[in-house]
């Protein structure tokens, strides 16, 4: 089982595709050219602030709204770990997994955890924090082939060799 | 044990006899719409696969809809490359035609189809009675390539419709009251189902309105059963006739059916920066607006032009507001041409678009900048999804729009 530490970023309910990566920077060249501007609308702050590893937790609805991709892209060029929310909007979430950014629901996180400590996940298992444990499940067989490919195209290729 | 019409849709496009929510499914998909929002990402996957092919290329359908025209050299580029590949490989392809999802409607959806489209609002498409859902690009790509995908069947939720809306009360007003009774994930992953002798009050326009706004409730599609309204919609867009029409069985599951009477409907907006955060109109009475905008592919067929030119004929548009009118598409804009709707919103001082996403998703027409207030028919309110991250967007019907135009605040449509 895969286990991993990061510190957290806390985010609230509903946190829509506009304010991970609002419209006008959807036109720059590269998502990397984008992730400055990641959460830009809510916290103009948070990219800078966003190191690899570190783990946002957030509410209910994550990644609500449009169906552009570059949202989940941003937040994985961002470093960003994993995403832990009490649910994710659906687009979102096959968005994520296609790119290979780990999702995790967890009902009742988001109310315990404070912003800037440190939790680890135990993948498929569970979430400890503050001597707490949080159950969690583990995806579906067919997304966590996707997941651990490092996305649907990167999957495609191991499935039937079309990718370069 | 009968089927809800997504799980019947769903079999149909899975080749098998029967399909229960909760189960995952490998479909063939029936069209793919992608629209100028990613097709290029979606184009630069394609171009890193070894020996790439298209599946089927009649099924995928690309319009070119929300910076038309072009507003930047970058945005100039993403399109040129998306044109180039749709001539290059045989791809039916619209540019200025309209907003996607009305172009899909008037042009190629049939009922019974399973449809994916690289755009959250494809819901729309259950107005005729197909199952629309939205995808990122590289599900898109997935389709592309090997024409199909996989899909976990969803759990309906039903709405069971009665009676008729009051004058100047809109589709919009129902689906925005729907939105703020369940909350903005409150059919999420669901399929949203509409029924009842109320449907037979709606046009086909408002039922448009209604599919096409689910998303924001969460929902993975909506569906409506095909009557005579839709028979002849097709009819009389090309000719069309329908792949298959579903009704949900009696003994069907569904995990909970509302019963809506349409009469208590009430003129409602959604106030920023969340389309569940709704109110009647009457309680935002007074918020002063700096510009209002008909159009979208929500609100911009005929009927919203109609109703909109109906308020506002003999008015003017107040001070220092800009009206935007953007018709959904060049169908629409041809017949408002016809019905003389146009002279009237601009004898208001109204300004007229071309078809095209324009504000609704905030990037190049009517951008609004830091404090400013919108009045929209658009699909979302999103903090900064107009322009500006400290602006605010409340959204309502066309009849809203065009008397708050008047009044250069929010009034409820009775106003005038």
């Amino acid at each position: 089982m895969e286990q991993f530490t990061g510190k957290v970023w806390l985010l609230g309910d509903d946190i829509d595709t506009d304010i991970i990566i609002p419209t006008e920077y959807l036109a720059l060249k590269t998502v990397g050219d984008m992730a400055p501007y990641g959460f830009s609308p809510l916290r103009p702050e948070l990219a800078s602030q966003i190191k690899p590893g570190d783990i946002i937790v957030a509410g209910k609805n994550f990644g609500c709204g449009s169906s552009r991709e570059q949202a989940p892209e941003v937040i994985k060029a961002l470093g960003v770990r994993a995403v832990i929310a009490r649910s994710y909007a659906r687009i979102f979430f096959r968005n994520a997994i296609n790119n290979g950014l780990l999702l995790i629901e967890n009902d009742t996180l988001c109310n315990d955890v404070k912003e800037g400590d440190e939790i680890t996940v135990n993948v498929g298992e569970s979430i400890e924090y503050n001597g707490k444990t949080y159950p969690i499940s583990a995806l579906p067989d067919n997304l966590l082939d996707i997941l651990e490919a490092g996305g649907l195209v990167k999957a495609m290729q191991k499935l039937n060799g079309i990718i370069k | 044990m009968g089927m809800t019409i997504a799980e019947k849709i769903i079999a149909r496009a899975a080749g098998a006899e029967a399909v229960r929510a909760g189960e995952i499914h490998t479909v063939t998909l029936d069209y793919l719409m992608s629209n100028d929002g990613t097709t290029h990402l979606t184009i630069d996957m394609y171009n890193k696969l070894r020996n790439p092919r298209i599946a089927d290329k009649e099924k995928l359908v690309w319009i070119v809809d929300h910076n038309v025209p072009c507003d930047s050299p970058k945005t100039a580029a993403s399109q040129k490359k998306m044109r180039d590949f749709a001539r290059d490989n045989g791809i039916t392809f619209y540019e200025g035609e309209g907003v996607c999802h009305q172009i899909m409607c008037e042009k190629h959806v049939v009922p019974g189809q399973l449809i994916f489209g690289a755009d959250s609002h494809t819901c729309a498409y259950g107005a005729l009675g197909a199952f629309g859902t939205g995808v990122g690009c590289t599900d898109y790509l997935y389709g592309m390539v090997t024409g199909g995908s996989w899909v976990m069947v969803p759990e309906t939720l039903r709405f069971n419709l009665t009676g008729k809306l009051a004058d100047r009360v809109t589709a919009r007003d129902l689906i925005l009251t729907i939105i703020g009774m369940i909350g903005a994930n409150g059919a999420n992953y669901h399929a949203m189902e509409f029924v009842g002798d109320g449907m037979k009050n709606l046009t086909m326009s408002d039922r448009i309105s209604i599919c096409n706004l689910c998303v924001e409730a969460g929902a993975k599609t909506a569906l409506m059963e095909v009557d005579d309204i839709t028979l002849a919609y097709l009819e009389e867009h090309g000719g069309r006739k329908p792949a298959a029409c579903f009704k949900s069985d009696d003994d069907a599951v569904f995990e909970k059916t509302f019963d809506i009477d349409l009469s208590t409907i009430v003129p409602v907006v959604a106030k920023p920066h969340f389309v569940d955060n709704l109110a009647p109109v009457d309680e935002v009475k007074g918020v002063k607006i700096n510009e209002a905008f008909l159009g979208s592919c929500n609100n911009g067929r005929i009927e919203d032009l109609r109703l909109g030119a109906s308020i506002i004929k003999g008015h003017k548009v107040a001070d220092k507001v800009r009206f935007l009118v953007v018709p959904a598409s060049q169908e629409v804009y041809r017949q408002a041409l016809r019905e003389g709707l146009l002279d009237i919103f601009m004898e208001a001082g109204a300004m007229i678009m071309n078809p095209n996403c324009s504000v609704c998703w905030g990037s190049c027409q009517g951008v609004i900048g830091a404090g400013e207030v919108l009045i929209s028919t658009g699909t979302r309110n999103f903090k900064g999804r107009a322009g500006d991250k400290n602006s605010f967007v409340y959204l309502g019907s066309a009849a809203t729009v065009a008397a708050s135009a008047i009044a250069g605040e929010i009034v409820s449509p009775y106003t005038y």
